[in-house]
This record gives C-alpha cells, structure tokens and sequence, in this order.
C-alpha cells in the first residue's frame, strides 16, 4: 500500500493550499498612491429594484471610513451631480477623472456596481441577495488601485464568528425579521461592510487616518 | 544604567483586566457612528428634512457627550439639511465644523459655500 503514501501527502498538500488566500493582489499602485480620501460615485444599478443604488450609497461611509479614509459626503456629492444636471449614476461614471478632482479635491473615486438586489421567494423560506463591485481609480493618474466584489445573503443566518461583520450581519437578521418591506438594505450594510473594508485577503488597505496604517 | 523591570502585579492585573474587556466590548470603531448613515438613506428617499435635521442634532449632542469623534460627512450632511431648509448661517457653520474636522475636505466644502454665496447674491 506503498503507493498510497505520495497519494496521501498530495491530498495534504491540496487541503493546505486551500487555507492560503484565495487569490494574490498587485498593491504596488495602491502603495505608491497614498490615498487618503475616495469620492465614491453612486452606484451604478444592474439590479432590478430601483432603490438599490441609494441603498448602496447610503451604506459605504462606514467601511471606508473605519478603514481610515475620509469619505466625501455622499448624499451632499449626488446633490452637486444633480445641480450639474447628472442625476443617472451611468452618466456620473463617464465623468472626467479632472473634473471630478477638481470639485471634490478626492485623491481616489470608487467606482460601485450593484450587480444583485433583491428577494426570492420560496415556499417555506426567503432569501435576500445583495451583490456588489468595486473599483478604487486614482484621480489624479487615472490609474486603477484596486478592484473588489462581495456578496450577502439573509441565509448566513447568525453564526458568523464575531467582528465588525458578525455584529452587522445579526443586526440585519433583527432588522429583516421586523421590516419586510426593505429587507435588501440591511443586507446591502453587510455587503458594503464586506466590499470596502481593510484588513481581509485581497481588501482594501488602510487608510491614513487608521491606527493600522502601513501594517499592511 | 539597569535592565531589571519592576515587575508590579498591580499593573500587570490591571493590564490583564482591561484586555479581557477590550475582549468583550467587540469592535472598537474610530467614530462614533449613531444614526448618520439611516438618516443619510432618508434623505435619498426624499423624506422630511426637518426630521432628520432635528435626528442629526440630538444624534451630535450623543457623539459630544461620549466624547465621542464624528464621522466624516456628518457635518456636511447637517449643512445640507440646514441649505434645503434654508438656514444658511447654520449652513455655513456646518460645513466648517466639516472642514476643520477633516481638513480633506477643504476644496470641497469651499466650492460649496462659494456657490451658496453666489446663489444668495
């Protein structure tokens, strides 16, 4: 049964391989450009439910602040798109990295994507499925620094082992069972939370105005 | 010149003790969040700006109480609620609290009240 031996290491090796990060992120570019504050632009929305983008936007102050940048007000930035006639968040995203620079003196723009936002109904059960990407563009090179996406769903139930996320998601949970009438906006903060957060394999790194800035 | 540490139990309890209550009182966040970002969502969905002016106020006086730090955008946001509300000077106020808390957002918070001033005029 010798032969089994190499079998059995490979199948070692297989399980090993699956602890390491699932993927390895370039952050020479992100490094290089320092950013302390991200613009972040209304989310375009590919989702059916119209209330998806605000949704979003609402929920992405936390994140990146507690990651240590400061975030241009978000709700005041779509105020100042709309007096400059730009109310569609497609429209927004083809404005000039220049311009954009030059009114809200951000260093980065984060460019979101709702991609899922909704329930499906089944018989017994529902489950809730908010879905979003991410991409992080330096404004003054145009260069991209970084790129993410993440997903939630009300189905993770409670068990999700403490942290910023955990205590997210059991809030959620609460605040679905009490509100069937907006139940992806909850889980919208889990997948902002998720989306742009430092601190996890291929997340965003650090800001300056975090303790944990240029740990990693 | 000596490398001996007094070693004081003391300390070193009270060290231990305040570890295990970090332990226990979960995340620690920079800021202090109360309700900005719900009232930011009521704001997207149009509803009454008087309200959550008057949420944002009571929400500051929490933040303060606790010696708490504001986020960023809080301020802004309240100088938003008080433009559409028409209550310019307080306007005014808010977005400079926004800018020497954050001095980030400086270029921005000038082009607002440059336009607010032109917009008045």
């Amino acid at each position: 049964m010798n032969f089994l031996k190499p079998l059995a290491a490979l199948f070692a090796l297989a399980l090993l391989g699956g602890c390491v990060a699932p993927k390895t992120v370039d952050y020479a570019a992100f490094k290089q450009a320092r950013p302390r504050s991200i613009l972040v632009l209304p989310p375009v929305n590919e989702s059916p439910d119209i209330k998806a983008s605000y949704s979003l936007m609402s929920q992405v102050t936390f994140p990146l602040a507690e990651a240590g940048y400061y975030v241009v007000p978000v709700a005041l930035a779509a105020e100042t798109f709309r007096q400059n006639g730009l109310d569609n968040p497609n429209d927004i995203a083809e404005v000039p990295a220049e311009k954009l620079r030059s009114i809200f003196g951000a260093d980065a723009a984060m460019y979101v994507k709702v991609t899922q936002y909704g329930t499906t109904y089944m018989v017994i059960s529902s489950n809730t499925v908010v879905t979003a990407t991410a991409k992080l563009v330096d404004l003054k090179t145009g260069t991209t620094l970084w790129t993410g996406t993440a997903t939630a769903s009300s189905e993770e139930g409670n068990n999700n082992g403490g942290g910023l996320i955990g205590m997210l998601i059991t809030a959620a949970v609460k605040q679905i069972i009490n509100s069937s009438t907006d139940a992806g906006h909850p889980i919208a903060g889990i997948t902002s939370a998720r989306l742009l957060s430092a601190g996890h394999p291929a997340g965003l790194l650090y800001g300056p105005r975090s303790p944990k800035y240029g740990t990693d | 010149m000596t490398h001996y540490v007094t070693f004081r139990p003391a300390l070193a309890v009270a060290l231990l003790v305040s570890a295990l209550l970090a332990g226990c009182s979960g995340p620690k966040t920079i800021y202090q969040w109360e309700g900005y970002q719900p009232q930011v969502y009521e704001y997207f969905k149009g509803e009454s700006k008087q309200a959550q002016a008057l949420a944002l106020e009571a929400d500051l006086e929490k933040i303060r109480a606790k010696n708490g730090v504001v986020p960023p955008g809080y301020h802004a946001q309240l100088g938003l609620l008080y433009s559409s509300l028409g209550k310019d000077d307080q306007m005014v106020q808010q977005f400079q609290a926004e800018k020497a808390e954050f001095p980030e957002s400086g270029a921005y918070m000038d082009f607002l009240m440059k336009n607010a001033k032109g917009v008045a005029q």
